[in-house]
């Protein structure tokens, strides 16, 4: 209970005096997960619309591996890339392990099939709203892809924040393929996790409630941002 | 959306622009854990404006991001495992740094006697024939390995509900010994930064076989040409000079002496 207090004030001092550290592995925290949200959505919006509109053999197939892949293990996929990434490894000519670019690489993995699960749960249902009207008017499948994203764009969002809090949170895979470098790799989550094996719990929980209030400042910013179209039809 | 995008260049160029002069280089967690990298990482900066980035896991990984050529040198702490690495031609040779030493820690009313003991055999003789719980690393670190040589030195092998293997690092390992209330063996170093002692103390030190040899190990360039051969060598020099010398032989803990400098500084690199 004492550590639960102590590291609230520490949070509280940490914050209010701009601590140079923790801005900089909050900011790199950010960086990462934005990063990997945007290159996630890039991916899984589209396909998640596509796999609405298009009829193939193995949809439900698709479909079903999307979901059950929602639950992918972070600690297997930073593994997965740490091979791949590592200089003796397939892509080692590259250089990106124990760089940002390899977090943003496995963050991007884990989201792409929550992202892309939850949009399209959304974009069938609106699917089914449009088919008639938008096969009468003989648009492309692209087209059709558009009208549907564009539509569903407040669902959409919740799908997007789902993806952020998932990455934000998570610490497996990054620390694998990050390395929790200072200056480099370091951000909230793997700092909470080494700052709790040195055994220094108010730190660790500090760190842990500046980690909560960022993804809930987001969250709310991003919902703020959202309602300033609300004119529009959702 | 326009902020987002922002993010994803800077990350790029964060990562692109921070090749100049950096190299990285794989460390224990007992050594980091001391404290000391926060001590000679700046003063490595001041000195030769190189970056070192460190890389903090157990022995058995370090070798294994050293034999990957992840990183571009490694300072270790279990002979066997560095001449092995040697031996396959992964590394180039081995320089010896600095020591330091390892501790029996357990509950301060020591129920298993083992602070009585003569020397750290007697020591674990004390735990294992009390099956008093006892906490092992368990994750293939220098520490671990060390710990499974004196039980092997004692001629004991360890096993049953009382020998806890937990595979995680120094700090979490104290963690749940303090939790249990259990023995464990600890580098000094990580003991005395060790923030949650709960009901812990040492209870068992000073025996000659519980010292603990570091080297330093550059990643062989003909089998990963990409390694900062360079900046490695500097880094070596650096190592062995008087000034590190002088912070190393200086660095205290609430008035402990932690490391004592060892390398011999007329040696030259072997080419």
């Amino acid at each position: 209970m004492v550590d639960l207090w102590s590291g609230l004030a520490q949070a509280f001092w940490l914050v209010v005096t701009f601590d140079k550290e923790l801005l900089e592995i909050a900011l790199r925290s950010l960086q990462v997960t934005l990063s990997a949200l945007l290159i996630a959505c890039v991916i899984a919006l589209p396909l998640a619309a596509l796999l609405a509109v298009r009829r193939f053999r193995a949809r439900r197939m698709v479909v079903a591996v999307l979901n059950a892949l929602m639950g992918l293990p972070p600690v297997v996929v930073g593994l997965i890339v740490y091979v791949i990434l590592s200089r003796s490894g397939p892509l080692g000519a590259l250089g990106l392990l124990f760089t940002p670019w390899a977090m943003i690489i496995a963050q991007v993995i884990i989201i792409v099939p929550l992202i892309a699960s939850i949009a399209h749960q959304s974009l069938r249902d609106l699917w089914h709203e449009y088919h008639d009207l938008l096969i009468s008017m003989n648009v492309t499948q692209r087209q059709k892809v558009a009208t549907l994203l564009w539509d569903a764009r407040r669902a959409l969002l919740t799908a997007a924040l789902a993806g952020f809090g998932r990455a934000i949170g998570e610490v497996g895979a990054i620390m694998i393929v990050g390395g929790n470098i200072d200056h480099a790799t370091r951000v909230l989550t793997t700092a909470i996790a080494l700052e709790t094996g040195k055994g220094e719990f108010a730190l660790a929980l500090a760190l842990g409630f500046v980690l909560i209030a960022l993804a809930i400042s987001v969250n709310l910013a991003i919902h703020w941002v959202g309602r300033t179209e609300r004119e529009g039809r959702w | 959306m326009k902020r987002t995008i922002m993010a994803a260049v800077f990350a790029l160029a964060a990562t692109g622009a921070a090749q100049a002069e950096e190299m990285k280089m794989a460390v224990t967690t007992s050594f980091h854990n001391s404290g000391l990298s926060d001590i000679l990482l700046p003063a490595i900066k001041e000195d030769t404006g190189i970056d070192v980035q460190l890389l903090v896991v157990g022995t058995g990984q370090a070798i294994k991001l050293g034999e990957a050529g992840d990183v571009d040198a490694i300072l270790v702490h279990s002979r066997k495992a560095e001449e092995a690495f040697l031996a396959a031609g992964h590394g180039t040779h081995r320089r010896e740094i600095m020591y330091n030493d390892f501790i029996f820690v357990g509950p301060e009313d020591d129920a298993a006697g083992a602070g009585k003991a003569e020397d750290a055999k007697g020591a674990l003789a004390a735990i294992a024939g009390a099956e008093a719980d006892f906490v092992s690393r368990g994750d293939d670190s220098g520490t671990h390995k060390k710990e499974l040589s004196l039980w092997a030195a004692a001629g004991i092998t360890p096993a049953g509900a009382w020998y806890k293997e937990v595979g995680a690092g120094m700090g979490a390992s104290l963690n749940t010994a303090a939790g249990m209330g259990a023995y464990i063996m600890s580098d000094r170093a990580s003991w005395l930064n060790f923030g949650n002692k709960a009901g812990l103390d040492i209870v068992f030190e000073g025996d000659p076989v519980l010292f603990n040899q570091y080297a330093y190990l550059p990643v062989n360039p003909e089998k990963h040409g990409h390694v900062k051969s360079d900046l490695v060598a500097q880094l070596e020099d650096w190592l062995v000079s008087d000034r590190a010398k002088e912070l190393i032989d200086s660095y205290t803990i609430g008035g402990e002496t932690l490391f004592v400098f060892n390398a011999d500084q007329m040696a030259k690199a072997a080419e």
